[in-house]
């Protein structure tokens, strides 16, 4: 009979603690997470085994849509906006656009720029809606007498001068390879011989060379 | 059990990545290099794919024949083994001359300069590629050569 009697303890623990936090992370989680902005130029990019991730800073992106219309934009650092604003005065001087203040700025904020040089003035005044790959005549480059790309790398390497310039292209699957080639021209005329193109990652097919140097851990090349 | 399932959760949304794009590189060759300071490759160890379209791939190794006897018709899932081969038989010697034609699409580009690195051929070149091997590719795949 000596035996104590053990208190009987509900079961329900108050989580209303508990609730608080995890409503307030994922309210915080939900109102600071930045949406993909819809992409003016839509590019479906090709498949590679290449596993190193692509810069972010210090990048010239040149884009190649389905129909080989090429877009030039930079990155969202503030320093990559800059140097947009240097390119962009460059080639304003150098083909005397004689574009002002106002409409250099209204270019640099553009996400990219994707008309002939005579026609930055016109691009200047759209908005950002109206900016996209089916409406934008693209940067020529398609025959060799007129690729302006040679005109915007230079002012590029020019701007980026004693920094790492990372020259990123984004083609898609369906573009034609002579315009790449043309980029590839515009590249080497300005003694640019490195860059990298963007790919989606896709896993080793089993039984390849590669697949056996990564398995055996040695470096890739 | 909450306190479990919560602790997944916040663990999972911490550490995930979104996939982010891959880069390729390439290097360019400098062209203002004299040809007689160009390497030139070895015949038996050479490997030529030509790229057309709808996703064509022909290739041929060592030289084109004048009568294009050695020109052969491939794809992209065979190019693979025959890539193989050549690197058994040619060893070191392996250089893959790649030629896209005016026809080849940006991906069939990206898909052979994947398949080199697959396969690990350290030693890859593209070049321009020639009249005579684009008219075998016309023609191969039913066209009338090109107005010159």
């Amino acid at each position: 009979m000596g035996r104590p009697k053990i208190a009987r303890k509900s079961t329900n623990i108050d989580m209303t603690a508990m609730c608080d936090v995890a409503f307030l992370l994922l309210s915080f989680f939900i109102l600071t997470t930045k949406f993909k902005p819809s992409e003016a130029v839509p590019i479906n990019t090709p498949t590679s085994v290449a596993n190193k991730i692509a810069p972010e800073t210090n990048l010239l992106l040149i884009s190649l849509n389905k129909d080989g219309k090429v877009f030039l934009s930079v990155g969202d650092s503030k320093n990559d906006k800059d140097k947009k604003e240097d390119m962009i005065k460059a080639i304003n001087q150098e083909h005397n656009l004689g574009l002002t203040s106002g409409e250099i700025d209204a270019l640099k904020k553009a996400p990219f720029i994707g008309v002939p040089v005579a026609q930055l003035k016109q691009q200047a005044h759209l908005t950002t809606d109206q900016m996209t790959g089916a409406t934008l005549p693209g940067i020529p480059c398609s025959d060799t007498l007129n690729n302006q790309m040679i005109d915007w790398i230079s002012a590029a390497v020019t701007a980026y001068q004693g920094e790492k310039l990372n020259l990123i292209l984004k083609g898609d699957n369906v573009a034609k390879y002579p315009v790449f080639k043309n980029i590839l021209t515009a590249f080497k005329k300005n003694e640019q011989f490195k860059f990298q193109m963007v790919t989606n990652p896709v896993s080793v097919p089993n039984g390849t060379d590669l697949y056996r140097e990564n398995i055996s851990g040695k470096t890739q090349m | 059990m909450v306190d479990l399932g919560f602790l997944l959760i916040t663990f999972f949304i911490f550490t995930t990545t979104m996939s982010q794009p891959t880069a390729m590189r390439l290097a360019l060759p400098d062209d203002k290099v004299k040809p007689e300071d160009q390497n030139k490759i070895k015949q038996s160890g050479a490997l030529t794919i030509l790229l057309g379209k709808d996703n064509n791939v022909f290739y041929y190794e060592g030289e084109l024949a004048p009568d294009g006897s050695n020109f052969k018709a491939s794809n992209f899932k065979s190019i693979r083994d025959e890539i193989i081969t050549k690197k058994q038989q040619a060893d070191t010697n392996l250089v893959v001359v790649i030629k896209p034609n005016d026809e080849s699409t940006y991906k069939n580009f990206i898909d052979i300069l994947d398949e080199m690195s697959i396969n690990v051929v350290k030693r890859y070149a593209v070049v321009d590629i020639s009249s005579v091997e684009d008219r075998y590719i016309r023609l191969t795949e039913g066209e009338p050569a090109p107005q010159q």
